[in-house]
């Protein structure tokens, strides 16, 4: 791959690894949730994105042309070969930290799906038109659910206050451009963080608000999963999520 | 007070349907988040195009034990169905 290969590449790798972590994060919250129908639509938000994680994928593999697929991007990298943005490693903790956890990465995803799907590259323009309407759904639900633990009782409202505290610092990363994202939206490509910075900040100000939420102070922010320096969940989630095909590569269903 | 959330029914017009018919219940705090769990729960294989969904307690229903009063006097009342006179054979759609 040439260079600029190599970053379209990186870049799909974000795309793609950040739905898939995100997803299996999710995923464990299957016959644990509070109440059915929080079950169902935990599990909805966490199969579109390990459906939109495939097909990120299935177009880093098909650019990369060394026969690696999707499912062997996914189940044979290691952690410091993962690009996801941090905040999709957070634990699930408790209901409201995993709704903050998908609220503020909805409010980013959006946004930057919206911008994908007038990109010059054809597979991302496709794949993203096709996922903004599954993430559209997501951030409204999302933010509902923000309003209601804040504006809710005293404990709710301290439980997601408490969530959004602590995740706070995981939020900068998503919204800082690095030479890959300068590279991509100079070629037409990729996305403006700029503009998807101003759409999150704007949400974010808004869902809070109205959730009598009070938001933390600008202060420093983590950095490095874009780049493949993780915290050290991810070992973790990739060790549960890889066991089975590196311990049978040929297991079919 | 109850603390499970309030009860809603659910009504799905599916893509090819005239109408919205009745397909079950969930739980909600609202109708925002009725209208989420009703999609979530019930339109997970493609089945709508259209939800509706109502607070349980606003359903009137009628009484079982007044079946007989409500529905035996229809049953011989075979001249309300209009059966009793010839279609001409090139009326379509009737």
């Amino acid at each position: 791959m040439n260079t600029r290969e190599q970053q379209q590449f990186e870049y799909l790798l974000r795309l793609g690894d950040s739905d898939l972590i995100l997803g299996q994060r999710l995923s464990a919250w299957l016959g644990h949730a509070p109440v059915l129908e929080e079950e169902m639509a935990t599990g909805n938000v966490a199969l579109d994105l390990v459906g939109q994680a495939r097909s990120w994928l299935s177009l880093a593999g098909e650019l990369e042309a060394q026969g690696r697929d999707a499912d062997r991007l996914a189940y044979f990298r290691d952690a410091f070969d993962y690009r996801n943005v941090l905040i999709t490693e957070r634990p699930n903790g408790d209901y409201a930290y995993t709704i903050m956890r998908q609220f503020l990465f909805d409010a980013y995803h959006y946004p930057l799906l919206q911008q994908l799907s007038g990109s010059a590259h054809e597979g991302i323009r496709e794949v993203a038109a096709k996922s903004v309407k599954e993430v559209e759904y997501h951030v409204r639900r999302s933010s509902e659910w923000v309003i209601r633990m804040g504006d809710g009782t005293q404990e709710s409202h301290q439980r997601i206050q408490a969530a959004l505290d602590d995740l706070w610092m995981y939020t900068g990363e998503m919204l800082t451009p690095d030479d890959v994202d300068d590279a991509l939206l100079e070629a037409g490509v990729g996305a403006d963080l700029e503009q998807v910075a101003w759409s999150w900040h704007d949400r974010v100000r808004a869902v809070t608000e109205e959730a009598t939420l009070t938001l933390p102070d600008e202060s420093w922010m983590q950095q490095g999963g874009k780049q493949g320096r993780h915290t050290e969940h991810l070992g973790y989630i990739l060790a549960e999520m890889q066991h089975l095909p590196r311990s049978y590569p040929d297991a079919r269903w | 007070m109850s603390k499970d959330w309030p009860l809603w029914e659910v009504f799905i017009r599916s893509k090819h349907g005239l109408s919205h018919k009745h397909v079950g219940s969930i739980h909600a705090t609202d109708a925002e988040m009725a209208m989420n769990n009703a999609r979530d729960v019930y339109t997970r294989r493609n089945e709508g195009a259209s939800i509706w969904v109502v607070p349980s307690v606003q359903i009137v229903s009628s009484a079982p034990g007044d079946k007989g009063m409500l529905f035996d006097p229809s049953e011989d009342k075979v001249y309300r169905h209009p059966t009793f006179y010839d279609v001409p054979s090139d009326v379509e759609n009737m």
